[in-house]
């Protein structure tokens, strides 16, 4: 695909800010600490990153997902923890109320979570339901005007900063599997809500992941999102948008991972010679370079179904596994030709290694995606 | 009120910098960005817009290619952009630059709380002679070097950045102020910004809509117009970073004695 002017100029924004905004002091302390920057989230919020995709009516830029894609690429060619600092409210966050919340949701939250000054975050999976999130035991039982929740959510991203949480709970217990679901917002400030430990991650350190556990909270009923019972078809279809920006994410590791290998095949010699000399070594920056342009075109397609208005379901999965699976087998390339220096924390590749390990697991397990993709063309 | 900004697209020398044999530039191969002190110019525009509302439009004088700029700057804040462009003005130096850009301001119109920015050079040309030009011929008050600019009432009280310390200038409107780098740091578009700067019109002034004009003659633009003949030009050798030595005297001899020793100088 070739970008039009505007997503070009979106592409050369995104990528000044990134390489400016994002230094090694901040993605060093990032990965050290795992604690979140609040100024730089401020400062995303400033330029209008945190609403790229929210509509203009409510607050945000009323771009479409291939300036979405573009920006969580050129973020996560820098660094892939920040990159998620301007995701969630485009995609987990506000994609389930831009889809099915009501006029007054959307007017009520939308706003708030595009400037900036409220984050949004999403909780679906559970200690028992990852893959298989149809196995959801969070329950939400009506009383009255409001619906008392109790359950447990895992691996909540973003959950330590947020202020209001979306969880899914079976609303139906005779319902079996995936029916019976429906989705709620949680102020993660009541009554009833506590958050775990922020998780001992392997890389995407900066974003702090945990558990929400809601005992006996109460929440009034237009916290409902969509219609009850049918949240698990909301979850599937933002899950959608999601893996969109998470493929293009790993497409910015990978792009990161062939940047590094470029620079370093020319620069670090061996047998009096730079090391891209030798076949073993230019022959893997050439399957790196095929991978990441494979890797983007899928991502920019599926982007363009889904402005289009058309059925994205296959293309995103597919954009999702194979950049997913490309970010991996660049990892692991960009560290082998780096050699005993690609295994020290000094280079950058040490930690694009361990960024690149969450892309084939998070929203959706490559294994996942092949479900998707297979139950697509079998189902027919 | 009103900010006018004048601004221009260059080669960006901060890359490879082409030299064709003849030794003028070679443009086409290098990337083109907006000049940096210009930006400058613009953010200080913008900060005012940002505390009085008022509106901000940016001249530039060059071919059409600029419009890639404009559209930049739009998508920074800029509210109305103005390109210069036509045959005729090719090849003019400083002094027929400045001759169709104050043209050009004049033709648009100054009110007497307008206020003319610019940066204060081009790095494709370092002469820093433009701004002050356009305000001479617009018979306009300047202060050049502006590291600092405060609106109080209508007048402005400008902290100009001199060599060897800090001038403070009360100016009165109309004016014009050059910019410096030490000024402001330029803001980057929004995505706003870009999603609305393609819908936006770049008005564009030819020599038909100047020609009439005071400042603008046949023998006042253009090559023609242009009292600067190009010698030579030439790339400088590149020198390497100088060292500061710290430390007290006999420290900091012992140091260069022993850097001397090491590249077998001494």
């Amino acid at each position: 695909m070739i970008l039009d002017r505007k997503h070009e100029l979106e592409r050369k924004l995104f990528r000044q800010f990134a390489e400016t905004e994002f230094t090694k002091e901040l993605q060093d302390r990032l990965d050290e600490t795992g604690e979140f920057d609040w100024d730089m989230h401020h400062k995303m919020a400033k330029y209008g990153f945190m609403g790229v995709r929210i509509p203009r009516e409510l607050g945000g830029a009323g771009g479409d997902y291939l300036s979405y894609a573009l920006m969580i690429e050129e973020f996560a060619r820098v660094d892939a923890a920040l990159s998620i600092y301007a995701n969630t409210s485009n995609s987990l966050g506000g994609g389930p109320l831009m889809m099915a919340g009501s006029e007054e949701q959307k007017q009520k939250y939308l706003p708030p979570i595009a400037s900036g000054e409220k984050i949004m975050v999403f909780a679906l999976t559970e200690p028992g339901a990852g893959s298989d999130a149809g196995g959801t035991t969070t329950t939400a039982v009506e009383d009255g005007d409001s619906f008392i929740l109790n359950g447990r959510k895992t691996f909540v991203s973003g959950a330590p900063m947020a202020d209001w949480c979306l969880v899914f709970a079976k609303t139906d217990p005779s319902a079996r599997g995936s029916r019976g679901i429906s989705m709620f917002v949680v102020d993660l400030h009541l009554p009833g809500v506590s958050l775990g430990a922020p998780e001992k991650k392997m890389g995407i350190n900066g974003y702090p992941t945990s558990d929400v556990v809601l005992e006996d909270v109460r929440v009034p009923r237009d916290c409902l999102v969509g219609p009850l019972h049918k949240g698990f078809s909301i979850a599937m279809r933002t899950l959608d948008g999601g893996r969109l920006g998470m493929a293009a994410q790993a497409v910015g590791i990978a792009q990161s991972c062939l940047d590094e290998s470029v620079a370093y095949a020319k620069e670090r010699k061996q047998f009096g010679q730079p090391i891209g000399n030798f076949q073993g070594v230019s022959f893997m920056i050439a399957e790196m370079a095929t991978d990441v342009e494979a890797a983007r075109q899928l991502v920019y397609h599926a982007a363009e179904l889904k402005d289009a208005g058309k059925d994205a379901t296959m293309a995103c999965s597919m954009a999702k596994y194979f950049a997913a699976e490309a970010a991996n087998r660049c990892a692991y390339k960009a560290v082998q030709i780096h050699g005993g220096y690609g295994y020290s924390r000094d280079y950058k590749v040490e930690r694009l290694y361990r960024d690149a390990r969450i892309c084939s697991i998070y929203e959706g397990t490559s294994q996942i995606q092949e479900v998707v993709i297979s139950g697509q063309l079998l189902k027919k | 009120m009103k900010i006018l900004v004048t601004v221009k697209q260059v080669p960006d020398t901060t890359g490879k910098v082409s030299v064709r044999p003849d030794g003028t530039l070679d443009r086409a191969s290098m990337e083109a960005v907006t000049n940096p002190d210009d930006l400058n110019a613009v953010e200080a525009a913008l900060q005012l817009k940002d505390q009085y509302g008022c509106k901000v439009i940016t001249v530039t004088m060059g071919p059409m290619q600029a419009e890639s700029m404009l559209r930049e700057l739009l998508a920074m804040g800029v509210d109305e952009t103005v390109l210069v462009s036509g045959r005729e003005f090719g090849g003019s130096d400083t002094y027929a630059t400045s001759q169709i850009l104050a043209a050009a301001i004049d033709t648009i119109g100054l009110e007497p709380d307008d206020i003319i920015l610019a940066g204060r050079q081009a790095i494709d040309g370092d002469t820093a002679q433009v701004g002050p030009q356009i305000a001479e011929k617009l018979g306009l008050p300047q202060v050049s070097y502006a590291a600092e600019i405060v609106k109080e009432d209508h007048t402005l009280l400008i902290k100009r950045m001199l060599e060897d310390g800090y001038m403070m200038v009360r100016i009165g409107t109309p004016c014009l102020i050059t910019c410096v780098k030490e000024l402001n740091e330029p803001r980057y578009m929004s995505v706003i910004g870009i999603e609305d700067c393609f819908d936006k019109e770049i008005r564009i002034m030819s020599y038909d809509d100047l020609k009439d004009h005071p400042l603008i003659d046949r023998t006042t633009i253009g090559l023609q117009g242009s009292p600067t003949n190009i010698y030579k030009s030439f790339t400088p050798p590149l020198r390497s970073a100088g060292r500061m030595l710290k430390g007290s005297p006999a420290e900091m001899a012992a140091e260069l004695a022993s850097c001397l020793a090491d590249k077998h100088l001494i």
